[in-house]
């Protein structure tokens, strides 16, 4: 698909007309900053210096800016016990957390894409209620948080996506990366938000069925989208001093909310953009005059996003999204080893002692403690506090490997190196491997999930070739090795060797059609229970059976006729970045 | 330091119970209304015979991002009609029930209990709560003003006879999940900590809800729960757009959306009343418990909790149905939510679990 906007003369529009779009979030984010938010992708530079300064200026004095620090700890983020001037008064102090102390202003987010899961979901709860409910350390209480989100995603790789609560929740979603640092230099007129913030403008009554309609031509699932695409109209309309919501605001909208998240881009309208909105096209439009009113609305909007970009987000089908179970959301909490995060309650003998934490525990109780005794310092079991651990989820990849007459000997030897090169790889990041080969009548684990190097050759060298190909026996033991993985806290990914062309029904019997159909449901299931997976067609001309496999199977395809370890590696690495 | 804990205890006076401090909330939006809610007919059934019959044993909804879980579960809040509980018990216990009654108020009932009216709790456990705060710790501000030992109950105090409810329950501490599943199965609440010893009631529904995206659920934590439905983003546009509509409504003015909706909440929470009142006089035909039990038996689902979660369930819907027998139509309609999480996987079968019981539901009941 082309980009519409690439198709419009580029030198029409001068670089900073980015830069302006850009400016007009900020006044829109300023205007109401808790019912709108942003993600900004933008790599950190003098161009993204420069929006943030701008949205502070636009700020109403005394309106608090926060940055959130990675990796913040719960009493820091939500409140807690405030230890020294409770110790010093005499009384539990709450301490209010960074979220309560933000509330009525902004809280950036910087390498956003790289917040926990936890934290994410403990800020998403924030904004749903507009107020943190502080249950911790002894200490049960409210405070109000009305936070407008900025999130800095800096994410370079498909991997790294920011945490999909938290951009469902932000409207808009801008990107600065098109936009040339000497552009900023132009000072913007600045708007009047005081009168805009007084504004309140009228919703016509089709405007909310134009925005779910036009979500939906997008791709968009989510329903957070168009709420916030009209809450943004809104603004829009009050900023330039309309008392009714117009075509135009719409439009602004969609191209601030709508366009970014957008799956796919309406043929029909894309021909809409790639020539100039015409003037006359209400003449046109006739009696299908909301559907057209769409297309103008999304014609103006994709004339108004920066070159390149709707390309760019289609060309990765849409926003980047975090594959179930991926990347860094595989790490294992309660881990017996790894980076500490914080401390809970516990038993020293199961974990390491946290002293710090364990006298913070500690202190407040004191002075009931020295009544009954007269130690100076004293210490119970339900201080005592272990750390906890987040280890990295290791992963096992599995090879499964056609071995059949219609899989060429030589492939399977390469396939052998791409083990052998992957596992000397995975042995450094202490990464396991295993294979499974399928021949004849049935499906064979030639390795189990293994780090060793020496046994993993040995158990290669034994593979033996030839026979009918059953597919489906071949996926399910996989399927069943990878969920045995995953009970046992590793993250599973399924390499599949084959061209594909199964002639070995499930239940052993020859057939073309029977083995084909049990490869395919066998394939479904393996998506089903979320394993992430690869499929590496090893036919000499690549054929539909191999990726009908791959479709079925959630898996990435790859057409690799002339299979060599060096390029099985790579892509290997790819399809799970962490081994 | 054991033995340091033991001596505590020992000489540990008998914890004075102390009311939960008056929390002055701040003046907070009325919550979007249970009827506006726009589809999810699952959903809000479960939600409903959750408050029929509390027995059901919790609720866990799962599914998309932005689908109104937990709008629902806040609704349900001011949809429930009020409770009559002791007077200052800091478990709102109910007076009538002398069998679930904490100590406090078993020690004065022979003197007879003050009653007054209160409305059913819905307590949000916020993700980051820390486990002296959910099940209850000594009073800090006591101990460390008067120096003297009072228990301050927790969060699990405050949800008696109501609902507890845990967004993204799959992002919890698990051990703190083990803890409030434990109490939730039954009823009471022990604390053994800073040197106090005591059981308080603590009967609640659990209501769950996570995204699947976000962290996979423990599978031996699913079938603790009574009902799991799965909610997804509607996909058609008449629907969308109403959601959008009423949201919007709702947002600019909650006070004004709510006064809209007052009278179909009314009549809502009467239904709820009355279902409640007629729930013992049900009757469960032998011809559909027996169709229940052939059905988790087609479907292989482990031990007897899913037949009875299913009776229960078909019992509590008959009753929102103003119907005073069971049918199989009933059956047929709360399956789903009563045994999809009990299957076992299958990995010879890729047809959702949805499907299979759709299959089962078929076979055995035609």
């Amino acid at each position: 698909m082309t980009a519409p906007q690439d198709a419009t003369s580029s030198d029409a529009r001068a670089p900073d007309a980015t830069w302006s779009r850009a400016c007009l979030a900020a006044a829109l984010v300023a205007l109401d900053p808790a019912g709108t938010g942003v993600v900004l992708r933008a790599r950190p530079g003098p161009v993204r210096d420069s929006w943030l300064d701008a949205l502070r200026a636009l700020l109403p004095v005394g309106m608090p800016v926060t940055r959130l620090p990675p990796g913040i700890a719960d009493d820091a983020l939500l409140g807690g016990l405030d230890l020294p001037a409770t110790l010093r008064t005499g009384r539990p102090v709450a301490q209010p957390g960074l979220l309560a102390r933000s509330h009525g202003g902004i809280v950036l987010v910087p390498m956003a894409e790289r917040l926990a899961p936890g934290i994410a979901a403990r800020i998403a709860q924030v904004l749903d209620t507009g107020s943190v409910e502080v249950a911790r350390d002894g200490i049960a209480t409210r405070h109000p948080a009305q936070v407008g989100l900025v999130l800095l995603d800096e994410g370079e790789g498909e991997d790294e996506a920011l945490p999909p609560g938290l951009a469902d929740r932000a409207a808009i979603h801008l990107d600065l990366d098109a936009i040339p640092p000497g552009a900023v230099a132009t000072p913007l007129p600045r708007p009047d938000l005081d009168a805009a913030r007084a504004a309140r403008s009228a919703l016509p009554a089709e405007a909310a069925e134009t925005l779910c309609a036009l979500a939906a031509r997008l791709g968009i699932a989510s329903l957070r989208a168009p709420l916030l695409a009209l809450r943004v109209a809104r603004l829009h309309a009050g900023l330039d001093g309309r008392s009714i919501v117009e075509e135009l605001d719409l439009a602004v909208a969609v191209a601030l909310v709508l366009a970014p998240r957008a799956r796919t881009w309406p043929q029909d309208a894309d021909e809409a953009a790639a020539e100039p909105p015409r003037p006359d096209r209400d003449d046109e439009a006739g009696p299908a005059g909301q559907e057209s009113g769409e297309d103008r609305i999304l014609a103006a909007a994709a004339a108004s996003l920066p070159p390149g970009l709707l390309a760019r987000l289609l060309a990765h089908e849409g926003p980047r999204n975090r594959s179930p179970g991926a990347g860094r959301a595989g790490a294992v909490a309660q881990a017996q080893r790894g980076r500490p995060v914080g401390a809970r309650p516990g038993d020293p003998r199961r974990g390491r002692l946290a002293l710090i934490e364990t006298l913070r525990a500690a202190a407040p109780w004191q002075r009931l403690r020295r009544a009954e005794g007269a130690a100076r310092l004293r210490i119970t079991a339900d201080d005592l506090r272990i750390r906890r651990l987040v280890q990295r989820r290791e992963t096992t990849t599995i090879f499964a490997v056609d071995a059949s007459g219609s899989a060429a000997l030589e492939r399977l030897a390469e396939a052998k190196g791409a083990v052998e090169s992957l596992l000397a790889e995975c042995y450094v990041r202490r990464d396991r491997v295993a294979l499974v080969a399928f021949r004849g009548r049935g499906a064979e684990l030639l390795l189990v999930p293994t780090r060793s190097l020496v046994r993993a050759k040995r158990a290669l060298a034994a593979l033996p070739g030839g026979g009918g190909t059953p597919l489906a026996a071949g996926i399910e033991a996989a399927g069943r090795l990878a969920a045995a993985e995953r009970r046992a806290g590793r993250s599973p990914v399924v390499l599949l060797l084959t061209d594909g062309r199964a002639n070995v029904a499930r239940s052993g019997a020859p057939g073309r059609a029977q083995a084909a159909s049990d490869a395919l449901s066998a394939a479904r299931a393996l998506a089903q229970e979320g394993t992430r997976a690869l499929v590496i067609d090893t036919a000499a001309r690549p054929q539909d059976a191999a990726r009908a496999l791959a479709a079925a199977m959630a898996a990435r395809y790859l057409a690799m006729p002339q299979a060599d370890a060096a390029r099985l590696t790579r892509a290997v690495r790819e399809a799970a970045p962490s081994c | 330091m054991a033995p340091t804990q033991s001596a505590l205890s020992r000489r540990a006076p008998k914890p004075a119970f102390v009311a939960p401090a008056a929390r002055p909330e701040p003046k907070a939006r009325p919550p979007y209304p249970f009827s506006a809610i726009v589809g999810q007919d699952a959903m809000r059934r479960a939600l409903l015979v959750a408050a029929v019959d509390p027995t059901v044993g919790g609720v866990l909804v799962f599914g998309d991002r932005g689908t109104g879980k937990s709008t629902a579960v806040r609704a349900l809040a001011a949809l429930l009609p009020p409770m009559r509980a002791v007077a200052g018990c800091a478990y709102s216990c109910d007076p009538v029930e002398a069998g679930t009654l904490c100590s406090a108020c078993s020690a004065r009932r022979a003197q007879g209990l003050a009653v007054q009216t209160v409305p059913v709790p819905v307590v949000d456990l916020p993700l980051g709560a820390t486990e002296d705060r959910v099940v209850g710790a000594l009073d800090i501000g006591r101990a460390l003003g008067a120096g003297e030992k009072a228990f301050e109950p927790g969060l699990l105090a405050r949800a008696n006879r109501g609902f507890l409810y845990i967004d993204e329950v799959n992002l919890l501490e698990d051990h703190l999940v083990d803890l409030l599943l434990d109490v939730a199965a039954s009823g009471v609440n022990t604390v053994e900590r800073e040197g106090l010893s005591l059981r308080h009631p603590a009967r609640f529904v659990l209501v769950g809800s996570g995204n699947p995206e976000e962290g996979e659920l423990r599978p031996q934590l699913l079938d603790r729960f009574g009902l799991a439905v799965q909610v997804a983003t509607p996909t058609d546009l008449a629907s969308r757009v109403t959601i959008v509509r009423r949201r919007d409504a709702y947002e600019r003015d909650p006070a004004g959306f709510a006064d809209e909706w007052e009278e179909a909440e009314i009549l809502l929470g009467r239904q709820i009343v009355a279902a409640r009142a007629r729930l013992p006089d049900v009757a469960v035909p032998d011809a559909v418990l027996e169709a229940a039990a052939r059905l988790c038996l087609a479907l292989g689902t482990d031990g007897l909790r899913g037949e009875l979660t299913l009776m229960r369930t078909a019992r509590a819907l008959a009753s929102l149905d103003g119907d005073d027998t069971v049918t199989l139509d009933h059956l047929r309609e709360v399956a789903p939510s009563a045994l999809s999480h009990r299957l076992r996987r299958n990995p010879l079968d890729e047809a959702g679990s949805e499907a299979r019981i759709a299959r089962a539901l078929a076979e055995v009941l035609g």
